[in-house]
């Protein structure tokens, strides 16, 4: 049951051979045995959950269903859930329960699927190894010792250890590729402005996008089908026509250009993970595509600009939380002032604070110039590689991360050798363009990850790319031991 | 540009986060690392760039003027540290 793709899950339910809440018991049974020790979800709700999947019966037994009716979906802890306690991992948020649904939330509620719990994940998605959780480290279900990546950590253990069926994951550098990476399944970020943030707490909007993490790509246009969509509670929602995600899947992959950045594998790259990657551009040589050497000369720049813009953004963004209208608010304090400043210091843990301040510094009078308007221009460069490469070929490839999984604890006291996990997926975030990590091997039994990166509005294309490779090979099946 | 731990802790008070010596000491020797990646960017020749700050250069929507949402202020208080009557609570502001 737990292997079944949601294309199978699905005509097991329409079929009436399980029933939702039976599936839903089947994940809830394996969080309750596996969750305490590997700590994927923060909060987790049985009897919502349940009242979830009897809806989703009544419905089925009406026939009005969609793909996903009946579906448990682990819900990442940065979406607001109606009733849900929501902390987005911050003790700043430890109490707030959720007073409306975001719209990812809704658009699943809608297509009837089961919101399973809420995911554990770096504190406000601040981090590439799930470590700055208010609520604990997450296991890496491939080795314990590990780290699962991050931000969307928790997700992306619980999909890889079988504790939901898929799950949602955010990305503002990496958030959702470099875990999917580290944990051996399929995740994608979509073109910036195609899932709406309505809902979604912010860390830095100009890049922040909600997207699938799941075992197959088939699996993610199924759920990209459901939580992609104009919405004009967020401002930055791009009204672009509705699309059947599904509809590449199965096309040959003949003539298909596929670019190789010279950047993308020079110094700083695993070796391990270099083989494993060229062999999987061999196997795409096999499915017809044709390798084209590019470049994307200003990738170095990415992660400067990167922690400009979204510390920035950041200051900005977590302004909200000062003790008034919701949150964590200071026991003791004297006058307003000093409430502000005793709540968020209380409130707050060490690697966001560490971004608010970047971000106030780069922001505060005299220097706005020379950081935040230098590192926007220079984003238009990166972007401009992009454009530039996708004149070459239609898809480009390369590693997700530059290593497999690290040990918890191992580059938690160096923010920078933390901010190089993301060297190869920050850039595409701040192009706005749509990045796939999908599991191409292991090295030493830790997965490793395939990066491919669309061109924007190319993502039904990308699932394909991603599909016919999962036709050739078995990497996105296979699944950790002792967690059976 | 090098911060000292003065910088630190006016940086953090304009940031409304209370630090002590010992907290603006640590923040220190960890932004140092990270301002110096940061400073890499000076070197970047961007005369005629135009700043980027939405791939697809979208500009903010406009919408009528009208209500949208229905009053849940006692839905939105229910979460809120502390309310009395229908107000948020803060420390007394003006004598």
């Amino acid at each position: 049951m737990i292997n079944k793709s949601l294309k199978q899950l699905g005509e097991m339910l329409q079929t009436k051979q399980i029933s939702s809440v039976e599936l839903t018991q089947t994940y809830l049974d394996r969080i309750a045995q596996l969750n305490p020790e590997m700590n994927a979800f923060i909060t987790v709700d049985p009897d919502k959950s349940l009242a979830q999947a009897k809806q989703a019966d009544a419905m089925i037994a009406t026939g009005k269903t969609t793909a996903l009716t009946g579906i448990p979906i682990a819900q990442k802890d940065i979406f607001v859930a109606q009733g849900w306690r929501t902390t987005c991992a911050s003790k700043m948020l430890e109490n707030f329960i959720g007073p409306y649904d975001a719209t990812v939330i809704q658009q699943f509620n809608q297509a009837g699927a089961v919101n399973l719990g809420k995911t554990n994940m770096d504190e406000f998605a601040m981090g590439s190894s799930n470590e700055t959780s208010y609520f604990g480290k997450v296991q890496n279900p491939w080795d314990r010792s590990r780290v699962p990546g991050g931000s969307s950590g928790g997700s992306a253990a619980a999909v890889a250890a079988r504790l939901c069926a898929a799950a949602t994951g955010t990305d503002t550098g990496g958030s959702i590729r470099q875990p999917a990476s580290l944990c051996g399944l399929s995740g994608l970020k979509p073109t910036y402005g195609l899932a709406s943030r309505y809902g979604m707490i912010a860390f830095a909007s100009s890049l922040d996008q909600a997207g699938p993490m799941a075992r197959s790509c088939e699996d993610m246009a199924l759920m990209m089908n459901v939580m992609v969509g104009y919405d004009e509670r967020d401002s930055t929602s791009l009204n672009h026509p509705k699309e059947d995600y599904t509809r590449e899947l199965g096309k040959p992959l003949n003539g298909l250009k596929i670019g190789l950045p010279k950047e993308y594998f020079s110094e700083g790259l695993d070796n391990n993970v270099a083989t494993i990657v060229q062999a999987a551009i061999d196997e795409y040589r096999k499915l017809g595509a044709e390798i084209v050497d590019i470049s994307l000369p200003n990738t170095r720049l990415s992660i400067p600009v990167y922690y400009v813009l979204a510390p920035a953004e950041a200051s900005s963004n977590l302004s909200r939380y000062d003790g008034v209208r919701y949150g964590h608010r200071a026991k003791q304090y004297g006058d307003l002032m000093d409430m502000y400043c005793k709540t968020r210091a209380e409130g707050f843990g060490a690697e966001v604070k560490r971004r608010i301040l970047i971000g106030t510094y780069v922001l505060s009078a005299g220097y706005y110039d020379a950081y935040y308007l230098q590192a926007q221009k220079i984003r238009r460069l990166i972007a401009q590689d992009f454009e530039n490469a996708f004149k070459q070929c239609d898809v480009i490839m390369g590693p997700t991360a530059p290593s497999t999984a690290f040990k918890i604890g191992e580059k938690a006291d160096d923010p920078i050798s933390m901010y190089l996990q993301d060297i190869y997926t920050i850039a595409v975030n701040l192009a706005g363009l749509p990045g796939m990590s999908v599991p191409a091997g292991f090295s030493n039994n830790l997965p490793v990850g395939l990066q491919i990166i669309g061109n924007y509005f190319d993502e039904a294309r990308m699932l394909n790319v991603g599909h016919a490779y999962q036709q050739v090979t078995d990497w996105h099946n296979r699944m950790p031991e002792g967690i059976a | 540009m090098s911060l000292n731990s003065q910088d630190i802790k006016r940086i953090a008070h304009l940031a409304r986060i209370e630090v002590n010596d010992d907290e603006a000491q640590a923040t220190l020797n960890k932004l140092t690392g990270i301002m110096a990646l940061i400073e890499e960017m000076q070197a970047v020749n961007t005369e005629g760039i135009a700043p980027m700050s939405h791939s697809q250069d979208v500009t903010q929507r406009l919408r009528e003027d009208q209500v949208t949402e229905t009053n849940q202020r006692e839905l939105y208080q229910s979460i809120a540290p502390s309310v009395e009557d229908g107000l948020y609570l803060v420390p007394k502001v003006i004598e």
